[in-house]
């Protein structure tokens, strides 16, 4: 028994990483209505920013809020750049830019900064707390995942910018018929998805070691996250983040051989949640009338 | 002064050429319906005065020339287009649907009043306010569409069949609600509509279309005196 509160406790710490990049996952597909591919990688790259600066003797806090605010920019550009000239396309051409951006990144991180393992810092205290197996850094992760998902929740909840980013994604045609720019919009969603994501990342790093790869299975987790939460709902992808880190480290303990299984589960989570309860468990069925 | 004055206006569909030159105008505090059927460029021609498709043409609004103006543009200069299909975002509520368009309006003045307004004229969207927008009949569909419209304060509204799809005693409806806005001489209309006898009922003007071009002009009297469009588009 004290082993399996242990082992929850455990899975709620790890739970936070997925939480933190579920919130992303959901941040973008509420802005374009699609999965972005290359999301674990654009925050892999924008960890190594943040590396980069800290290695120049940047302070911390300095160097993650730099990180953010670079990273939101570049997030607003690479929709302007690169995105939106396929803006209007088939989603099927959308998703192959994504995966050529997830290359890409992922390429350009490896020759910028080599693919050796790279400590990276904490700015929260260090070891466990009590005699418990959850760091000072779990906890810290805990706590700034849970003020993004209110930010993230204020913002489409109550402010005016969030709705047009929902409506635009939703119907782009009919948003402009309303007046709404919705290349812009749609920018802004990129950008605050990417700074989302910069924050996971430089969360993450800290207990998975940097390397351009850092984001290859927990990009897998944060997406199951997602799904299980519900796609448009931001604190349903955090539960959702929560839940599979725990039944994920359960998994990896009880089940025979279940340590190798771990990816696969996340998998099989997935498709499990899409056959039978496809919206998620806080998503919004989309009833439509025809 | 004409409110909308379109001279040569041609549009595409990829290479796919819609539209053949038309010319109309439009004058203020009017209601001027586009008759045809079937095909013959109705919704085509409302796309292109919006802005939502390729074109070429004059196309002036209040004197100023808007045909190289973006979509987004032409409806902040008060053109709001109820489109076809009525463009409804699903995952929203009534409400929400109508506060996306009351953020792109000329003036920042009574958005509260707007809201009472579009009430008033659909009190069935006030009692379904928090409901999802996707959920709604097609006749409540139809009638928030015509409300996100009202919430831009439009001096144009261009509206695309509002009785696509719907049962005639809610269509009369409708078209009675479009009848009072128009008499509140909130907005002048461009109506297009198959349905040829309840456009012209609505209409101070009609144009006829057929496979991208204007054929005929005139009164709506002029039209239903007219035999031929009697016969094809009123039938009887």
């Amino acid at each position: 028994m004290e082993l399996f509160v242990q082992q929850v406790i455990t899975g709620l710490a790890t739970g936070g990483i997925y939480a933190s990049i579920a919130l992303a996952v959901v941040m973008i597909y509420q802005a374009i209505d699609h999965f972005n591919f290359s999301q674990g990688e654009m925050a892999m790259f924008s960890t190594f920013v943040a590396w980069q600066l800290i290695v120049w003797g940047v302070p911390f806090w300095i160097a993650f809020f730099l990180t953010v605010a670079v990273s939101f920019v570049a997030g607003l550009f690479l929709f302007r750049v690169i995105l939106k000239p396929i803006h209007d396309g088939p989603a099927l051409s959308q998703i192959v830019v994504f995966i050529g951006l997830l290359c890409i990144f992922n390429s350009l991180a490896g020759t910028l900064w080599d693919f050796t393992v790279k400590p990276f810092p904490s700015p929260f205290p260090e070891g466990n707390i009590g005699s418990s197996l959850v760091s000072g850094h779990d906890l810290g992760m805990i706590g700034v995942t849970l003020a993004m998902l209110l930010a993230v929740y204020v913002f489409f909840r109550f402010s005016t910018m969030g709705l047009l980013v929902r409506a635009a994604a939703q119907n782009p045609a009919s948003a402009r018929l309303c007046g709404v720019r919705i290349l812009w919009v749609t920018a802004l969603g990129w950008g605050l998805a990417a700074a989302i994501g910069a924050v996971a990342g430089m969360l993450v790093a800290h207990k998975v070691f940097l390397e351009p790869n850092m984001m290859y299975s927990i990009i897998v987790y944060g997406f199951a996250a997602a799904v299980v939460g519900g796609l448009d709902s931001p604190g349903g992808a955090v539960v959702g983040g929560f839940l599979v880190g725990v039944i994920d480290n359960l998994c990896g303990v009880f089940v025979p051989a279940g340590d190798e299984l771990k990816l696969t589960f996340a998998l099989v989570l997935i498709v499990a949640v899409l056959m039978f309860r496809p919206t998620g468990l806080f998503g919004k069925r989309v009833v439509k009338r025809v | 002064m004409a409110l909308l004055e379109v001279r040569d206006l041609r549009a595409w569909y990829g290479h796919t050429h819609v539209l053949h030159g038309c010319d109309f105008t439009l004058e203020e505090g009017s209601v001027t319906a586009i008759l045809g059927a079937n095909g013959a460029g109705k919704t085509t021609l409302l796309r292109a005065v919006s802005g939502m498709i390729r074109r070429s043409g004059e196309i002036r609004f209040d004197g100023q020339r808007v045909d190289r103006f973006s979509c987004e543009d032409i409806v902040r200069l008060g053109v709001a287009h109820v489109p076809e299909g009525r463009g409804t975002f699903d995952r929203l509520s009534v409400e929400e649907n109508l506060r996306v368009a009351a953020t792109a309006r000329r003036s920042n003045g009574d958005v509260k009043g707007d809201f009472e307004r579009v009430y008033g004229y659909f009190p069935r969207l006030q009692q379904r306010k928090s409901q999802q927008a996707g959920t709604l009949s097609g006749g409540e569909q139809q009638m928030l569409a015509i409300g996100r419209a009202l919430m831009l304060s439009p001096r144009l509204m261009l509206l695309d069949e509002p009785s696509f799809g719907l049962a005639p005693q809610i269509t009369r409806d409708i078209f009675h609600i479009l009848a009072e806005i128009a008499r509140n001489a909130s907005a002048s209309m461009l109506l297009v509509e198959q349905n040829a006898a309840v456009a012209l009922e609505l209409a101070d003007r009609a144009y006829l279309i057929e496979t991208g071009r204007i054929v005929m002009s005139g009164t709506s009297d002029e039209f239903r005196a007219d035999e031929t469009v009697r016969r094809t588009y009123l039938g009887y």
